[in-house]
């Protein structure tokens, strides 16, 4: 099957500076997939290479098979919703949504007819007349999905697009946005800081850093098999162990990362010794932080099971199996 | 909503319109050659090569005898400048736009200072507009204005006459250099016009310098027992240097060009830009005219070199 | 900068003076407008009269150098937008070696002395044999009012958020369909403020106009031969008055365009 989109080698050099550098990826159709890294690490600058803002200074990029080098972005049947929304200040909320329609010469009449049916797709029906001033963030944010999505395109990119909405709408966009894939069937590729967005929203997620891919898989598979230290430090909570303290629990000399929840906290005297340093209340558990074998380790606690106080010492256990093994290079 | 037909490339709008945005898409240069082709030959052929011609004519001289340009390499031209009564008038214009230049930023720190620090909303456009009505009104107008003030017969004299301050008005005329018969023919009344005009592009760039000292600045330095006099020399005065360095490149090159309001409010002595324009205009002496105006360019280039040492630019 | 405590009162009382220093005189050629004196500058007016309007308005060498200075403005405003907004274009939509010598470039016809660019343009006129005629002076104005088309577009520019170009180019606008339906909505109210400034500093403009005019002679150049050889002083206090009237319109207008957000990019003279 053809990939919705595919990155054969590509680089992408400004100068000295290696914002791309030798990326291999096919995304599927229908696939919600998500970019994750930290700034500067080329997810961004991947998303601009299938808009067709920035050209390739190696390998080649291929929407639906086609080859796209040297296509403009206004010929690339993908459509961008923008980090800041950039919705065009002088028109309605109508014309905005149209505009893609406009352009390609479709007659007024179906475009805002079509205009219409997308905001109501977005939970906006009759906010046509207003303007992009006179609407919130996440309205703004819903607008700009729209205006996007009215031009039925082939693949839908994010850039950041829930970066500048508080928490609670981030929460209820996410299931939106998610929804609204699964009906459509378009495919989505959603460009985020945030890993818990990636994980949650995110069929298959590509974390990236130094301008590579170093992680593509499952949220799950992300989330409990991290390739690399970096991948365990920048996706989770999880606890990344050095070689060397691996050996002082009883483990390999190698890089590892133990997930808190995997943690059970046992009875002093058994298993791995530990002192509780910290305690936070986090609602459906309580967080521990305590110091076992020459470092600190996060433990989740359910809430049902008793507290330990601080400085006291407690026996750590976990299952073999729950030691993921990582490859040094971070 | 379905796209599973749809192609991944689509045909664009074609024809020639559709041909040229490709094509300028994939050659951004191509497009900003184009776009900067029409205004740099305006600017950078007609204005720079007519600015380089007038520069290449200081470098000629003009023959005692015939009146004719001799078309040969010397600096005898430039020589010709520190003749003393060339020397002079050097010297009497740039004495002015330095007097001009002191009064204007006095007059416009305290106006610049309220409109930037304590007025609001409507008083704050009213400021503004304000210092804009008369920095956009007719230069001649203006001039026209302080004739129509300074005149024997005008209001300034009246108004000394009915305060019964006339002595006092004779006793300044009567300073040696400064005054003269009356105000409208000394350079009291010359000076008191350059200061007028020019005052709005003294006010501009200093309220924009202060608009930028942040507010908590000056209660910090309160709060850390300045008393007001020391807050605005420690505090507000160095940070609005810069924007009064910025309005004094203006009120400095704008002087030292002017040519027609000491002709009309002044003297009989000449300033620079009178002496270019008899220069070129009845005494036909193109070389000397084009030595004579090079001195403000050399004198602003240096005065810019040393205000973008002081980060004046950042206020303009 | 705000502050909570009001200004002292010396403070008041010298922001006030000086914008007092500003205005009156401009305010005073209103009253001299009326004057009934005709041979001089006499204060306070010995009687007023309304008289010079009509026989102002009856004076053809008036309106002919009314109707010079309002064409050399046109002309030299529609050469100046299309210059400055080509030269804002390019210096803020891309990065390229020389952008700071760009802006510079613009700027010098009226950072120099405007004797400078005079006579550079006259002598250049006189050695290329160049008659002078109203598109000299045409060419000497459109010098000078570039600078302010310029300044207004690229403050625009700069506000005009990026991505609304890729915005438009994304959804699907080639280059010509993103000016049309995008830029040029966005810039259009700098460019009339720009355009309207253009005007008003060419309409009064006199040092250029002095070298680069032959016979012609635009409003300005008429008033300064009346200030230097005055014929009839009634006329030109209300010529004078009509022109200070005149000028505010576009001033205003500019203001109102432009004051959310960048200022009126002002210039020298």
């Amino acid at each position: 099957m053809t990939a919705a989109v595919e990155f054969q080698n590509v680089s992408r050099h400004f100068g000295q500076v290696r914002a791309v550098d030798g990326v291999n990826l096919a995304i599927a159709p229908g696939e919600f997939f998500a970019m994750l890294g930290p700034s500067g690490s080329g997810k961004t600058t991947c998303l601009r290479l299938i808009a067709g803002f920035e050209q390739p200074t190696g390998g080649s990029v291929r929407i639906f098979g086609d080859a796209v080098e040297g296509v403009p972005p206004y010929r690339r049947n993908v459509n961008t919703v923008f980090q800041d929304y950039a919705l065009f200040p002088h028109l309605s909320i109508l014309d905005n949504v149209a505009y893609g329609l406009m352009v390609k010469g479709v007659d007024k009449a179906t475009r805002l007819r079509q205009a219409e049916e997308a905001l109501e797709l977005v939970k906006l029906p009759g906010y046509g007349a207003r303007r992009p001033g006179q609407l919130s963030g996440g309205q703004r944010q819903r607008v700009a999905l729209a205006r996007a999505l009215v031009n039925k395109p082939k693949v839908l990119l994010l850039d950041e697009p829930l970066g500048a909405l508080d928490l609670k709408l981030r929460e209820q966009m996410q299931e939106e946005l998610k929804s609204l894939q699964r009906a459509l069937g378009i495919t989505f590729v959603f460009v985020t800081h945030d890993q818990g967005e990636a994980l949650s929203m995110a069929d298959r997620v590509a974390v990236f850093n130094n301008g590579n891919i170093v992680h593509e898989g499952t949220p799950e598979d992300i989330y409990k098999r991290p390739k690399q230290r970096f991948v365990a430090d920048f996706v989770g909570s999880s606890n990344v162990i050095a070689p060397d303290v691996m050996t002082r629990l009883g483990g390999e000399k190698r890089w590892a990362s133990l997930r808190p929840e995997a943690i059970r906290v046992r009875p002093a005297g058994e298993g791995v010794a530990a002192t509780v340093q910290q305690s936070s209340f986090l609602g459906a558990v309580n967080r521990l932080l305590v110091e076992a074998g020459g470092t600190r380790l996060h433990v989740m606690l359910p809430a049902d099971q008793p507290v330990p106080a601080i400085g006291t010492t407690i026996g750590l256990g976990w299952v073999g199996s729950d030691i993921h093994y990582m490859d040094d290079a971070s | 909503m379905s796209v599973a037909a749809s192609p991944s490339i689509l045909p664009g709008r074609g024809g020639f319109a559709g041909a040229l945005s490709d094509s300028f898409w994939r050659k951004p240069k191509l497009l900003l050659f184009l776009m900067l082709t029409p205004p740099l030959l305006w600017l950078g052929i007609i204005y720079i090569g007519s600015l380089l011609a007038l520069l290449l004519q200081s470098f000629f001289s003009i023959d005692e005898f015939s009146g004719m340009v001799n078309y040969e390499f010397t600096l005898a031209t430039y020589a010709e400048l520190l003749r003393p009564s060339n020397f002079d008038i050097i010297l009497r214009t740039v004495t002015m736009a330095a007097a001009v230049t002191i009064a204007s930023a006095a007059v416009a720190f305290p106006i610049a200072y309220y409109a930037a620090r304590y007025a609001q909303g409507k008083w704050k456009a009213l400021f503004y507009l304000g210092i804009m009505l008369p920095l956009w009104s007719s230069y001649l107008v203006k001039i026209y204005a302080w004739k129509l003030i300074l005149a024997k017969e005008g209001i300034l004299n009246w108004a000394f006459e009915k305060l019964h301050l006339t002595w006092l008005l004779d006793g300044i005329l009567g300073l040696p250099v400064v005054g003269g018969n009356s105000l409208s023919v000394s350079y009291i009344g010359t000076f008191l016009v350059f200061v007028y005009i020019w005052l709005p592009y003294m006010i501009l760039p200093t309220q924009a310098a202060l608009e930028r000292v942040p507010g908590n600045l000056i209660e910090a330095s309160s709060d850390l027992g300045a008393t007001p006099a020391q807050a605005f020399r420690t505090v507000i005065l160095p940070l609005a240097l810069p924007g009064i360095v910025a309005g004094s490149i203006f009120t400095f090159s704008l002087t030292l060009g002017d040519y027609i309001i000491p002709q009309i409010i002044g003297s009989s002595r000449l300033f620079i830009g009178q002496a270019v324009y008899t220069q070129q205009g009845t005494a036909g002496n193109i070389p000397l005219a084009a030595a004579f105006s090079v001195v403000p360019i050399v004198i602003m280039g240096l005065y810019l070199w040393l205000a973008k040492r002081q980060g004046a630019f950042d206020a303009l | 900068m705000r502050s909570d405590r009001s200004a002292s009162f010396s403070l008041k009382l010298a922001a006030g003076l000086g914008l007092l220093f500003l205005h009156l005189p401009i305010l005073l050629i209103f009253v001299y407008a009326f004057t009934t004196e005709e041979k001089s500058y006499q204060w306070p007016p010995p009687g007023l009269t309304t008289q010079w309007f009509a026989i102002a308005w009856n004076r053809p060498d008036v309106w002919a150098a009314l109707g010079l200075s309002v064409k050399v403005a046109s002309i030299a405003t529609l050469i100046a937008l299309a210059l400055g907004t080509l030269c804002a274009a390019a210096v803020s939509q891309t990065r390229f070696f020389g952008r700071e010598a760009i802006s510079l470039l613009v700027v010098l016809p009226i950072a120099l002395p405007g004797i400078i660019t005079g006579i550079a343009l006259r002598s250049a006129f006189s050695l290329l044999d160049i008659p002078f005629s109203v598109w000299t002076i045409v060419l000497g104005h459109a010098t000078f009012c570039v600078v302010v088309v310029y300044n207004n577009a690229v403050a625009r520019f700069r506000r005009t958020s990026g991505s609304l170009i890729e915005a438009s180019m994304d959804l699907g606008a080639d280059g010509f369909q993103t000016f049309r339906h995008v830029v040029l909505p966005n810039i259009g109210t700098a460019l009339l403020a720009g355009g309207m400034l253009a005007f008003a500093l060419s309409f009064d403009e006199v040092i250029v106009t002095t070298f680069t005019g032959g016979q012609q002679s635009t409003l300005p150049i008429w008033m300064l031969e009346e200030l230097i050889r005055p014929r009839q002083r009634p006329v030109t206090n209300v010529v004078a008055m009509v022109v200070v009237l005149v000028t505010f319109l576009p001033i205003l207008a500019a203001y109102y365009l432009t004051r959310d957000g960048d200022q009126i990019a002002g210039g020298g003279k």
